[in-house]
């Protein structure tokens, strides 16, 4: 599977950060190593606090780390490299845009900073959108803000795109709206995207590679399809003396009577064998969403650490 | 977005997407409604016109590609294969993964051979009586 998604080279590459630590007073990055192939998306997926932003900041130049090395788009950003921002579409909630201007205003604003702006394809958003281009921003809800604010990226073209949150607040058909963007987006294959979300769905959805991250670490990384096809849910029939055979990745989730439901990261086809070999009788072999995927991973790895 | 409305996905289907694909597109082939030859979209056309990630349709394809059903040419995009009897063979695939899902069943139930071969044989004549 690893061949679906690899880049042999650093040219394969659109973006790496090798070793980084970053330290807060109450908050610390460890040791992130993050590779984002090119043509790609990758779902940045962690709890509130664990560290998405930072990362997204890091890249972007925006924070400078403790240690480590940052390259985007073949050059090293720790120099706040103004030529490769040129390329990189960077959006957060957190960005304003000038209230009392309209959508249009900022798009002829925008426009002048970069010469890669595309007028067909603003004018192709502002319609999928549904943005009104005198509309001034104050009058704007939030969506639309969201939605707004994404044309000005992406009329731009940039080569990464680097999203905190882009779905976050949106309603049903926005968020529709805004995914299919993004995968029109990646149609063309030098182009790579990477965002945060607390909406595993979209993630399991669009995403080619998954990042988990919780409380400053990289917990866990990989393709999505690999995590999918690798965690199964295992509801078993068991006699009083059953014990969970020693199987790597095997977790008893709970237990009720003569039922246990495990959860198991390595499945393959001899799992099967080995579990019907301990004495029970499979019940159900189900896969799981990745929700249920990220919230055993993170349990997991908090049980393991306070060992 | 209904350029290749041939094929729909489903989030609540608990199979997984590239498996959807899969199906679909051998599904088409089985009823005749995609000949051999006939051009497919590229991986990241039908990613972006389906909303999934680029690697749920790579997949699908290589798969698709592995079962003889699809054949890519470099830089050309994909088509379905020129073989003889494709549509037949599509039919007996199908009809073997049904096959196999129905005896892992069995299986996971603790059936053995005889038992599912019985059960085969009674769903036989079962379909049979049904169809006079």
């Amino acid at each position: 599977m690893t061949t679906l998604l690899e880049a042999s080279t650093d040219a394969g590459l659109a973006a790496r950060l090798q070793n980084i630590t970053k330290s807060y007073a109450h908050f610390q990055l460890k040791k992130i190593h993050l590779e984002l192939v090119k043509g790609s998306v990758m779902g940045l997926i962690g709890p509130n606090g664990a560290g998405k932003s930072t990362i997204m900041r890091i890249l972007m130049g925006l924070v400078n780390p403790d240690s480590g090395t940052v390259s985007v788009l073949g050059t090293t950003i720790s120099s706040s490299d103004a030529a490769a921002k040129q390329d990189i579409g960077y959006f957060s909630d957190d960005m304003r845009l000038y209230k009392p201007e309209s959508v249009g205003w900022h798009m002829q604003f925008v426009r002048s900073l970069y010469p890669t702006w595309d007028d067909q394809y603003a004018a192709d958003l502002l319609r999928r959108f549904g943005l009104i281009e005198h509309q001034a921003v104050k009058g704007l809800s939030h969506g639309q803000r969201v939605k707004a604010m994404l044309l000005l990226i992406l009329a731009r073209r940039p080569k990464l795109l680097i999203l905190d949150e882009p779905t976050n607040g949106l309603d049903p058909v926005a968020r529709h709206e805004v995914l299919g963007e993004l995968m029109k987006v990646v149609e063309d294959e030098n182009r790579t995207i990477l965002y945060s979300s607390h909406n595993t769905q979209d993630v399991e959805q669009i995403s080619d590679s998954i990042t988990f991250i919780d409380r400053g670490h990289v917990i866990s990384a990989g393709n999505r399809d690999e995590y999918l096809d690798r965690w199964k849910r295992i509801r078993l029939q068991v006699s009083d003396d059953w014990s969970v055979p020693n199987l790597d990745g095997l977790r008893l989730e709970s237990s009720f009577r003569s039922l246990r439901v495990l959860s198991m990261n390595q499945f393959q086809d001899s799992t099967m064998e080995r579990i019907q070999e301990s004495g029970a009788t499979i019940e159900s072999i189900a896969p799981m969403t990745l929700e249920e995927i990220f919230v055993s991973t993170v349990m997991r790895g908090r049980e393991e650490k306070s060992l | 977005m209904e350029r290749h409305s041939f094929i729909t996905i489903s989030q609540s289907d608990p199979r997984p997407l590239y498996l959807q694909v899969v199906e679909q597109i051998q599904r088409r082939v089985a009823v005749g409604d995609l000949v051999p030859g006939a051009e497919l979209p590229s991986i990241r056309e039908l990613a972006s016109s389906l909303q999934v990630s680029v690697i749920t349709i790579k997949r699908a394809y290589l798969e698709l590609e592995h079962n003889g059903i699809i054949s890519t040419r470099h830089g050309k995009g994909s088509v379905i294969a020129d073989s003889p009897g494709l549509q037949s063979s599509v039919q007996e695939r199908e009809f073997r993964d049904h096959l196999e899902k129905a005896v892992q069943l069995g299986m996971l139930l603790g059936m053995s051979r005889a038992e599912i071969q019985k059960k085969i044989a009674e769903a036989y004549d079962h379909a049979q009586r049904g169809i006079k």
